[in-house]
């Protein structure tokens, strides 16, 4: 029960239909971190995701959310400490990009009221945050994948969590638009005390911002701890099975890859 | 240029949607083949013809309610359905629920089981059973089925039923069960007595109390399942009672009045575009939409041609046919490929 960590995942196993995804994976993320979970395609980070977020529930093991068990949280309770920017994703009807991003008050707002000027005012500052306030009565259909992807990152914003889950969330933004929302991210993190756990495959970019590493292929973490002492080109090696050299520029940390082996 | 729905908005919205329902029934009422109006009722106090047009407004009156009950029923089950499939196809006709229920009924009839619960409760326990049959037809990998199958799964569940129903009905005479044309083509004609409103509007009433409240969780549907429970929704007990609440209504339609198609799908898809998709006041609006709509079809139904009155159902078809294949066309086919 220490309370030195928002998330704890002890042990945890997870299948669909008997395929085990989770084999028994063990992960710690801080209170106040910006914590990477990084990892090739098919390793299980995006069910790690719905597992934490409580989409999921473990086969066995357990995962606690502010030394709480999760199993027992409503998910309306854990909506309203964890926000989760999904992998792409596609809208069913012709809301505008405000009416989502407002729906991020869901888990704070009652029965069936309407949001308020307050809600408004939450959501206009994550979408100014995100710079998509001025496409706020566009349609999801309307904005290209880029700006739909900050869309939701706003919605997750709105949700004013504590802790703040992204799935992939740079895939679809050109490298402007990567940077800039890895240094909002930043940002939010140290201003603001969000923890951040960002899932990612891009490790140059990542390993940019993050100050926590966690390695995982096959449903198990490989290695866990600071950026460059995780992300080594054994490490990457073992997991991805990619040959990388590490650069070191001007004290920044650069992987090239060399070539692939097998 | 759509802003946030504010109260005043849904407020201004409803009270404008129920002043045209009010208008829809006064119309009702006041059209026919007979040129009687209501205010004839006063001024023919005392004459030998008032019992004559007061039985007329009557009749009128009480088909009017049906009408607007079975109206706002159809299209805020067809809001739900749309809402938890997150497809704008889904509707009850078009997913095989109104044909179980009519089997449901007509069961229930073949057999001589009577009493006036009985035939509603048949037809709902018809349609979910179909309801089921076409999730299982239409099932498909871990993230269900694909809208099309389940259009498909209900067009033939619908068909297979109306082979039941028309075996029954052509063994058993129509002493017994009602026509082929009864069921196949909705009727709003017969069985229009004060106890039929009554379990219809209750009916009616239950399956609304099930579906509306749950407004603010098929918006956060629309992000998709996951998204949905990660902002708080129990996605699963959002489906069941949606599933339950559109199906006790497509029961209560369906025994009093046969098989009206299209009501849920034109009339939502037409209040989206004109207010939006926020189903806290697309659902309602609705309900007021629904009826207003099958006051008009039945009002036009029974007073275009003086020699006879063209059915319900043919109405609905007329208008849901070539709306369906509008949809289909605008929306391309990607409308199909959409998973629920």
């Amino acid at each position: 029960m220490s309370v030195d960590f928002d998330i704890l995942v002890d042990k945890v196993r997870f299948n669909y239909n008997g395929v085990e995804i989770i084999r028994g994976l063990d992960l710690a993320v801080e209170c106040g971190a910006f914590h990477g979970l990084l990892g090739p395609n098919g390793s299980g980070k995006t069910t790690l995701v719905k597992l934490l977020s409580g989409v999921l529930k473990p086969a066995s093991g357990r995962i606690e959310v502010f030394g709480e068990v999760s199993d027992s949280i409503s998910l309306r309770k854990l909506a309203q400490k964890i926000a989760v920017v999904p992998q792409g994703s596609h809208i069913a009807f012709p809301f505008t990009a405000l009416e989502i991003v407002l729906m991020g008050r869901a888990p704070h707002l009652g029965g069936l009221s309407l949001e308020g000027a307050g809600d408004i005012e939450i959501a206009r500052e994550a979408m100014e945050m995100t710079g998509t306030w001025e496409f706020r009565n566009r349609t999801m259909e309307q904005l290209s994948g880029g700006e739909a992807q900050r869309v939701i990152v706003a919605r997750a914003l709105t949700q004013q969590p504590q802790i703040l889950i992204l799935d992939e969330p740079t895939v679809f933004l050109d490298i402007k638009h990567q940077i800039e929302l890895m240094e909002l991210l930043s940002d939010l993190n140290r201003n603001r005390g969000l923890t951040i756990l960002a899932v990612s495959h891009d490790l140059n970019l990542t390993s940019r911002y993050i100050k926590r590493a966690t390695l995982i292929s096959d449903g198990v973490a490989r290695a866990e701890g600071p950026p460059a002492q995780v992300l080594t080109s054994e490490n990457i090696f073992d997991v991805f099975g990619a040959r990388v050299e590490i650069f070191k520029i001007g004290g920044r940390m650069g992987i090239l890859p060399v070539e692939r082996i097998l | 240029m759509r802003k946030p729905l504010t109260a005043g908005r849904w407020v201004i919205t409803i009270a404008v949607l129920a002043v045209l329902c009010a208008v829809a029934i006064a119309a009702a009422i006041s059209v026919g083949t007979t040129p009687v109006k209501p205010w004839d009722f006063w001024s023919s106090i005392g004459t030998e013809e008032h019992i004559w047009i007061a039985r007329i407004l009557d009749y009128r009156m009480r088909r009017a309610i049906l009408a607007a009950l079975i109206g706002a029923g159809l299209a805020t089950a067809g809001g739900g359905f749309q809402a938890i499939l997150r497809n704008p196809l889904a509707e009850p006709y078009l997913l095989g629920v109104m044909g179980g229920g009519a089997f449901g009924a007509v069961f229930v009839m073949a057999f001589d089981i009577t009493g006036m619960g009985v035939r509603p409760l048949a037809a709902f326990i018809g349609s979910a059973l179909s309801m089921a049959l076409v999730w299982i037809i239409a099932r498909g990998g871990k993230s269900g089925p694909r809208a099309h199958s389940l259009i498909l799964a209900g067009v033939i569940v619908n068909a297979f039923f109306a082979g039941i129903i028309m075996f029954a009905t052509s063994v058993l005479g129509t002493g017994k069960v009602k026509s082929f044309l009864f069921w196949m083509m909705g009727d709003l004609a017969s069985e229009r007595g004060p106890g039929w409103l009554i379990f219809v509007g209750l009916y009616v009433v239950l399956g609304l109390v099930l579906i509306l409240p749950l407004s603010r969780d098929y918006n956060l549907l629309a992000l998709g399942e996951d998204s949905a429970r990660q902002l708080g929704v129990e996605v699963g007990r959002v489906k069941m009672l949606t599933y339950i609440g559109a199906c006790i209504i497509t029961a209560a339609c369906v025994s009093v009045a046969g098989l009206i198609g299209f009501v849920g799908l034109i009339v939502p898809h037409t209040i989206r575009l004109a207010l939006g998709p926020d189903h806290r006041l697309l659902l309602p609006a609705c309900v007021l939409g629904g009826a207003f709509f099958l006051l008009v079809c039945d009002t036009a139904a029974r007073s275009l041609f003086p020699v006879t009155e063209i059915p319900i159902g043919a109405v609905t078809a007329f208008f849901g046919g070539p709306f369906f294949l509008w949809l289909l066309r605008r929306r391309g086919a990607g409308i199909f490929s959409e998973r629920s």
